[in-house]
């Protein structure tokens, strides 16, 4: 990373040595940096208030694993109330936990809160579809570590004790997750 | 122009930085990332495992991008005999494990019955390396277990009385190869280990005998089921040869409980009965090990 700081700022130098030219300089203040780039600009969506993602092709099969059969599990994660909380207290105690706050830094976690709720409720038979991306491209350039993948399991781990989840249902439910383990660990 | 140029420096250095590792900070040496218990206990040989077999785990609590250590001390209380080891293993990378041990066994009042004296210690070095080929005790597909291959080389520092008593040799080295698996579906996790031997009692009585000289294969499993992320019950079965003329030796199996206190200390403790000892039968007894993992 020091490296390519280093070659990133070698690279801009000669910027620094225009003003030596006599060429006529133009003020690159005023330029949209952005538009130049092609950068587009995400805006909130009124209603949602989540931001547009890349086009795909929705299909509870992005979920990554096949629902259970039945309500037990279900039931035994509280429904579709139990699981909103859950998936809230994980993505709140992921944002704060400095082993891995920095990779949820500037994304869109209104849309994660929900689409993580879509697929836990999925894949527990517990009345969803899962409308989010695969976990493969939705953890893209995420630049995520077997030792993040394991913070975030034991933040879960917390988040289903704290609700009172039966120590088996909760491995249940990471017997469903953890297959995912190549598609969202990047590293 | 100058514009031009400027948007073509920015994207040059955009492009090498994108080339490296997205990484936002470096990885600590010692990352400490694993997951709790995963790393197994530290087996009566050293390596990682249950108490008497040596599971496909890999030593400390690093992840595949650090490097991790552990130390562990067991002692034993036998119906006629007093069992310590202490030892230190590093893993690098959660790929290979590298572990040495040292055990010391007491014969206590059986040491002056055998002619060797009240008190009298068999002591053996373990230098033992381990390496994961391939899968994951957690994650990927629950049909692929952990599977690892060791080797372990022994050590008796007692040649002249392990030869007296019959032994072929006071060095041996045993190979491993195991295979785990956490079934996350029913909280049960299942290792089973092969393992090519001619130690006498783990060779604490040298290596071969009268009855057999080359090593056999045995056969070591264990079973356990997980009450919580840090609470783990379970037992293990290990058969093991019976190559000395003047001793039987059977198989060994314990029931343990183990315990992660914290990320980096566990302690187990369990019940183990390892049968015949220098003619003494029905050795069994408590076993209680500790063990720090960074
Ligand atoms: C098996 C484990 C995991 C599951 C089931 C999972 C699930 C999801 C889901 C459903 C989404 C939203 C997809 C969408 O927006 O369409 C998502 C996005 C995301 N995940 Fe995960 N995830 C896992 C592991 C991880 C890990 C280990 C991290 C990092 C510590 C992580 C960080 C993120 C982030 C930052 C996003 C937002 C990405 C974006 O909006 O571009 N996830 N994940």
């Amino acid at each position: 990373m020091t490296f390519a700081l280093a070659f990133a700022l070698l690279a801009a130098q000669p910027v620094t040595a225009e003003p030596q030219h006599a060429a006529p300089q133009e003020d690159l203040s005023s330029v949209d940096w952005e538009k130049e780039f092609g950068v587009e600009k995400k805006v909130v969506d009124p209603v949602t208030g989540e931001l547009p993602v890349d086009p795909y092709t929705q299909d509870p099969a992005n979920a990554g694993a096949t629902p259970f059969a039945g309500d037990g599990m279900a039931k035994a994660f509280g429904g579709q109330e139990g699981i909103r909380k859950i998936v809230g207290r994980l993505v709140d105690l992921s944002e704060s936990d400095p082993r891995i706050a920095e990779i949820f830094k500037n994304q869109d976690l209104v849309r994660l809160r929900r689409t993580l709720f879509e697929q836990v409720c999925y894949i527990l038979d517990a009345g969803c579809t899962y409308t989010g991306r695969d976990m493969k491209t939705a953890h893209k350039d995420l630049g995520t570590t077997r030792a993040d993948l394991n913070a975030l399991v034991e933040n879960l781990q917390q988040a289903m004790r704290e609700a009172k989840v039966p120590f088996a249902a909760q491995n249940r439910l990471l017997a469903k997750l953890a297959p995912m383990d190549k598609d969202v660990v990047e590293r | 122009m100058p514009k031009l140029s400027f948007k073509l420096n920015i994207l040059a250095g955009l492009g090498l930085s994108l080339l490296t590792a997205p990484a936002a900070y470096a990885d600590p040496l010692l990352d400490g990332g694993k997951l709790v218990l995963t790393n197994g206990i530290s087996s009566i040989e050293g390596a990682s495992g249950g108490g008497l077999a040596s599971w496909a785990t890999i030593a400390g609590m690093e992840t595949d991008r650090g490097v991790g250590v552990s130390a562990h001390v067991t002692g034993i209380e036998l119906s006629d005999y007093g069992w310590q080891s202490h030892g230190i293993s590093v893993g690098i990378k959660d790929r290979l494990e590298l572990s040495y041990a040292r055990q010391n066994f007491d014969t206590r009042k059986v040491g002056a019955a055998l002619g060797l004296g009240e008190g009298y210690r068999f002591n053996q070095d373990i230098f033992a390396a381990k390496v994961r080929l391939m899968g994951d005790t957690v994650y990927g597909s629950p049909l692929l277990p952990q599977i690892s291959v060791g080797v372990q080389h022994k050590r008796s520092l007692d040649a002249a009385i392990v030869k007296a008593v019959g032994a072929a040799a006071s060095e041996g080295t045993d190979f491993t190869a195991s295979a785990t698996k956490l079934f996350l579906s029913k909280s049960v996790l299942v290792n089973a280990t092969a393992r090519l031997t001619n130690a006498n009692q783990f060779g604490l009585l040298g290596f071969g005998g009268a009855n057999q000289t080359d090593r056999t294969l045995q056969f070591e499993g264990s079973v356990a089921y997980m009450l919580t992320p840090r609470l783990v019950v379970g037992g293990e079965y290990r058969t093991r040869p019976s190559n000395l003329a003047i001793a039987r030796e059977d198989d060994a199996h314990d029931l343990f409980v183990a315990w992660a206190v914290t990320r980096n200390a566990t302690v187990t403790a369990a019940y183990a009965d390892v049968g015949s000892v220098a003619t003494f039968d029905g050795q069994r007894g408590g076993l209680v090990s500790l063990q720090f993992a960074f």
